[in-house]
């Protein structure tokens, strides 16, 4: 196996138990209000620290593909006009590939 | 009454679950190509989708390990599935699951399913909503991420511009949160966290670095 392999079964396993330990912990350990604001702010932080590290890590230094950074951008355009995941995901590809296409 | 106002009420769940359905298979077509885009196999990347099954913890898992670090992207995952944990509360309430229905019924608690049952007025219809919406949407999530996995195994990514989807699915999930100021201040904290610290840490931490902000605005008073 190699690591990779090991590393989805660990992370989908683990996955599972943190869904089954939701509907079979007592209510009071998720119900402290603090504990269910960081758990709000969890997934803000991390996405966004994923589009970061997405678009700028080139292995471990700085580095930016103007083409994609315009395809983001052109997703962005589209979520100010109330698009979708799917439309987004579309208009940043396609205008990506356009770009590597023609420039 | 109670019965005849709740039959009523199933085909519109019904058709809401279907519409659901239909976008977590191009949703699914979405993950599976930009997993094997970043250099999964087709079996690793239905690993994913049938055990996993929770869309941003597999996208944030695929893009972690892409960036060359498969350790580090356990703890992306578990991080960002861990609002899974907290949609159990109400659900656990909805079915009152026991045994091995135990077992079963976590599988299928993420947003969706949570969304749909909790969004019905009666326990009959929570339930059917629950229900209806895990097995459709799970179905059409593994067809749409097969297909994905499988046109993505015969293209070359970076050409399609498939590289440009993950930060461009990231940002459409986290949309709706930056509504609120605490939401952007976390973000934006986030973010700039994560960027600073790309060229000083190893792969995968500017990701997890992140949970200290969200801890940090957690813990403040507002």
């Amino acid at each position: 196996m190699t690591a990779l392999l090991v590393a989805v079964v660990i992370a989908s396993l683990g996955s599972y138990a943190l869904k089954l330990a939701g509907v079979s912990l007592p209510e009071s350990v998720l119900a402290d209000p603090t504990v269910q604001r960081i758990a709000g702010f969890l997934p803000i932080a991390m996405l966004t620290a994923l589009v970061v590290v997405e678009l700028a890590d080139g292995g471990g230094r700085w580095s930016l593909d103007w083409r994609v950074a315009v395809g983001v951008a052109a997703g962005i355009i589209a979520l100010l006009f109330r698009a979708g995941v799917l439309v987004v995901f579309v208009v940043a590809v396609t205008v990506t590939a356009l770009l590597r296409l023609l420039v | 009454m109670t019965m005849g106002s709740s039959a009523r009420a199933y085909p519109a769940v019904l058709r809401a679950a279907i519409g659901l359905g239909v976008y977590a298979g191009m949703f699914g077509a979405t993950f599976g190509a930009v997993s094997v885009g970043s250099g999964l196999t087709i079996g690793q990347t239905m690993i994913l989708s049938l055990v996993m099954f929770s869309g941003a913890s597999q996208f944030a898992f695929v893009g972690v390990a892409a960036a060359g670090s498969p350790w580090a992207a356990i703890p992306a995952a578990l991080l960002l599935g861990a609002r899974n944990a907290f949609y159990g509360v109400p659900i656990a309430e909805i079915l009152s699951p026991r045994g091995w229905r135990r077992l079963v019924t976590a599988h299928f608690v993420i947003d969706e399913t949570t969304a749909m049952a909790v969004g019905q007025a009666e326990p009959r219809a929570k339930r059917y909503a629950f229900w209806a919406t895990a097995l459709i949407l799970f179905t059409l999530w593994q067809t749409g991420s097969l297909v994905g996995a499988l046109l993505g195994a015969a293209v070359d990514p970076e050409r399609f511009g498939l590289d440009a989807a993950a930060p461009a699915v990231f940002l459409a999930l986290l949309w709706p949160s930056l509504r609120t100021r605490s939401g952007q201040i976390v973000a934006v904290a986030g973010g700039l966290l994560a960027l600073l610290l790309i060229p000083v840490a190893p792969a995968g931490v500017p990701v997890i670095a992140a949970v200290a902000v969200a801890v940090i605005a957690g813990l403040a008073r507002r």
